[in-house]
């Protein structure tokens, strides 16, 4: 029955062969790049269609990421609020301690099957270059992480980390110096280093085929979701919460559900310090359409198109544009976009960790602190599905700083 | 705008300065010299200057760029003269205003932008091109805008009588040649290294083989640049193509004439101009 009605009418069949969700995505790059984009492209078509490969996938993501992750009944958060029963998916707890490391062993193994034999990334809090360089280890690639000045002051932690892991991190000292500009940087070594480098992607953005690619490896969440659910509550949930930057968690836990009529998705931009203070990151929420790091999609920009600063608490969430597959979703109102501040994120970041025993990223606190909204005033019976993409010990200092302490 | 429109009439009696121009080169058996610099680059005043003065200096095609945020195919270089076009107040608007200045003055010399499709995108593509022409320029290069993704601006380019110029790459393969070369014109623009601007420079051998092959397949002119930053490695690319660009190594002897507070120091325009006549002659006495 559900089957029919997603073939008919489904909102996850695309993109379309050349990238396209409506009128977002595409493969907006330089020519040097565009038979690379496609060389990735055609290798990942067939290593979908090659059972070996997801074979292999499947191995590593239980024996080495941990997966499946536990949902979790957050049942003192749930009391305090009074209203819907509030289920956690528990994606801090994979290895490196985020969501990042789902689409890193995918397009790691994708890597080592087109030969390739250097990797690159770009991060912003750091969690996808730890996790590039994890899995860079594990196979043995030398692997060069492109990381903002701004934030390799802000995340030391995950910096340490990453050259632990044997990751070169090298500061991007240009433009706003954050996450957009370490993207940049990512793919000028790309065009610089055209035959022997895979370009490992941390967000369902860039061009095609990425924003589809790293949504499938990361839609295993939503697919551990619905089992899980219907193990604990023999039915799926009334609605998903999830924070937004780029936008690879939420594409995660919402994919497997989309052709779901009666499941509500909400999706949580960083609105930094207010979206009517201009000081923010929320693409969909305040930005426009525009074109770039490959893709068109909503981007923060002025009125001559140049692309402006993102602001925000969260180093992951800091960036001026989103995915394109959630510009289209946007577009067809199939996701609720909404936004939560710098200070309502700190406070569903303490909220969290006193009531629950979990300490959440700043990330995915967007997502609590919506939670911490609309829960109330739904009725009990209502199953609310938020995905903690991400542990918060590497924010512990930016927190402290915020609440004054010292550590 | 309102003088846009006037001048669209003159601006359309003069398309194909371009043919024009390859066209005397080829007759005195020359290659051609492209100029790049940024718009609006070190301020809106010198660069005015800069750009009267290169037709006289001896750059055949005049290549000015649209500064853009995030310019993902440019090196240190470039990337700091978007940032000093940026201070003195470029908008793209401004940059039309500075092509209507010179072609007020000189009717002969082809002009092209290149640039980043994202501002062009939000100044609303129809109104861009129109404004384009109506101020005098010849043609346009869209740095991300690959065959795949252009319709959208090719065709309304071509539709007004500007040129849409393609850049083909050493990655470009034959699968994909076809389509970069459909609906190209004017010239083609050969990217002689796989790397951002002024990153690295191209041997003589691997551009000559590139560009026999792509004669095989087009009657274009061929431009070659990226990497090209001495009169010396002008005049080697010169024997095999059609012109050469010269880019960052301009912006840099730009750069190396501000002050601490990046301002222009005096002679900043005669330095560069004598730079760009160095090229000319090397390009032209190939």
């Amino acid at each position: 029955m559900q089957n029919n009605a997603r073939k008919q009418n489904s909102f996850r069949s695309g993109p379309d062969e050349a990238g396209h969700f409506g009128i977002y995505g595409g493969r907006f790059v330089a020519e040097t790049l565009m038979p690379l984009v496609l060389a990735v492209e055609k290798a990942y078509n067939e290593a979908k269609a090659d059972p070996k490969f997801q074979e292999e996938l499947d191995y590593y993501l239980k024996h080495y990421v941990g997966r499946p992750s536990p949902l979790f009944y957050a049942q003192r958060l749930t009391e305090k609020l009074g209203g819907a029963k509030i289920y956690f998916k528990r994606d801090e707890l994979n290895h490196t301690g985020a969501h990042k490391i789902n689409h890193c062993m995918g397009q790691i193994l994708l890597a080592k099957r087109m030969g390739k034999t250097r990797i690159i990334a770009e991060t912003g809090a750091g969690q996808h270059g730890v996790a590039t360089a994890t899995v860079a280890a594990l196979f043995n690639l030398p692997c060069v992480v492109y990381m903002g000045e701004v934030d390799i002051e802000r995340q030391k932690p995950n910096v340490f980390r990453m050259k632990l892991l044997g990751a070169e991190v090298r500061p991007v000292t240009s433009g706003s110096r954050s996450l957009k500009d370490a993207m940049n940087g990512a793919l000028r070594d790309w065009v610089g280093n055209v035959e022997d480098t895979f370009y490992i992607i941390g967000t369902v953005g860039g061009p095609h085929p990425y924003p589809a690619m790293v949504r499938d490896f990361q839609s295993i969440i939503g697919r551990e979701v619905r089992q899980q659910i219907l193990e604990a509550e023999k039915r799926l949930p009334d609605s998903l919460v999830a924070c937004v930057g780029g936008g690879s968690n939420a594409m995660g836990l919402f994919y497997d559900f989309l052709d779901e009529p009666n499941i509500t998705m909400h999706a949580v931009e960083a609105a930094g310090h207010g979206i009517d203070t201009g000081l923010h990151a929320a693409a969909l929420t305040g930005g426009t359409a525009g074109i770039l790091h490959g893709m068109r999609s909503y981007f923060l920009q002025d009125d001559d198109g140049q692309i402006q600063e993102a602001h925000s608490i969260s180093a992951g969430l800091d960036y001026p544009g989103v995915g394109p597959e959630h510009a289209w979703l946007k577009e067809t109102k199939r996701v609720n976009y909404v936004s939560a501040t710098d200070e309502e994120a700190l406070a569903a970041f303490q909220s969290c960790s006193k009531l629950e025993g979990i300490i959440p990223a700043l990330e995915p606190s967007h997502a609590l602190a919506f939670v911490m909204k609309i829960a109330p005033s739904l009725p009990k019976t209502h199953l609310m599905v938020v995905n903690i993409c991400g542990r918060g010990d590497k924010d512990i200092f930016t927190v402290a700083e915020k609440l004054g302490v010292k550590l | 705008m309102k003088s846009a429109l006037a001048s669209q009439s003159n601006a359309t009696a003069d398309s194909g300065r371009i043919a024009a121009r390859f066209a005397s080169l080829k007759a005195r058996q020359q290659s051609g010299l492209v100029t790049f610099i940024t718009a609006g680059d070190p301020d809106l005043e010198i660069c005015t200057k800069l750009l009267a003065g290169l037709p006289k200096a001896g750059a055949d095609i005049i290549e000015l760029g649209m500064p853009f945020s995030d310019p993902m195919a440019d090196g240190p270089s470039i990337q700091s003269a978007n940032l000093r076009a940026f201070k003195a107040g470029v908008k793209l608007s401004k940059v039309l205003d500075l092509v209507r200045g010179f072609r007020e003055r000189d009717k002969d010399t082809p002009l092209v932008l290149m640039g980043y499709y994202n501002p062009v995108y939000v100044y609303g593509v129809e109104k861009f091109v129109r404004d384009a022409k109506g101020v005098g320029v010849d043609g346009i290069i869209i740095v991300d805008t690959p065959p795949e993704e252009d319709a959208e601006i090719c065709q309304p380019s071509l539709n007004q009588g500007l040129n849409f110029i393609r850049l083909i790459t050493p990655t470009t393969d034959a699968k994909r040649l076809p389509a970069v070369l459909h609906n190209a014109s004017g010239f083609l623009y050969y990217v002689s290294i796989t790397g951002t601007t002024g990153s690295k420079s191209a041997g003589a051998e691997p551009v000559r083989a590139a560009l026999a092959e792509l004669r095989r397949h087009t009657s274009l002119p061929i431009a070659v640049g990226f990497g090209i930053t001495t009169p010396d490695q002008a005049k080697t690319m010169a024997q095999t193509s059609d012109a050469v660009v010269v880019g960052s190594a301009i912006v840099n002897r730009i750069a190396s004439n501000l002050d601490g507070q990046g301002h222009a120091k005096v002679g900043l325009v005669e330095d560069v101009l004598g730079f760009v006549e160095s090229l000319a002659k090397a390009a032209h006495n190939r």
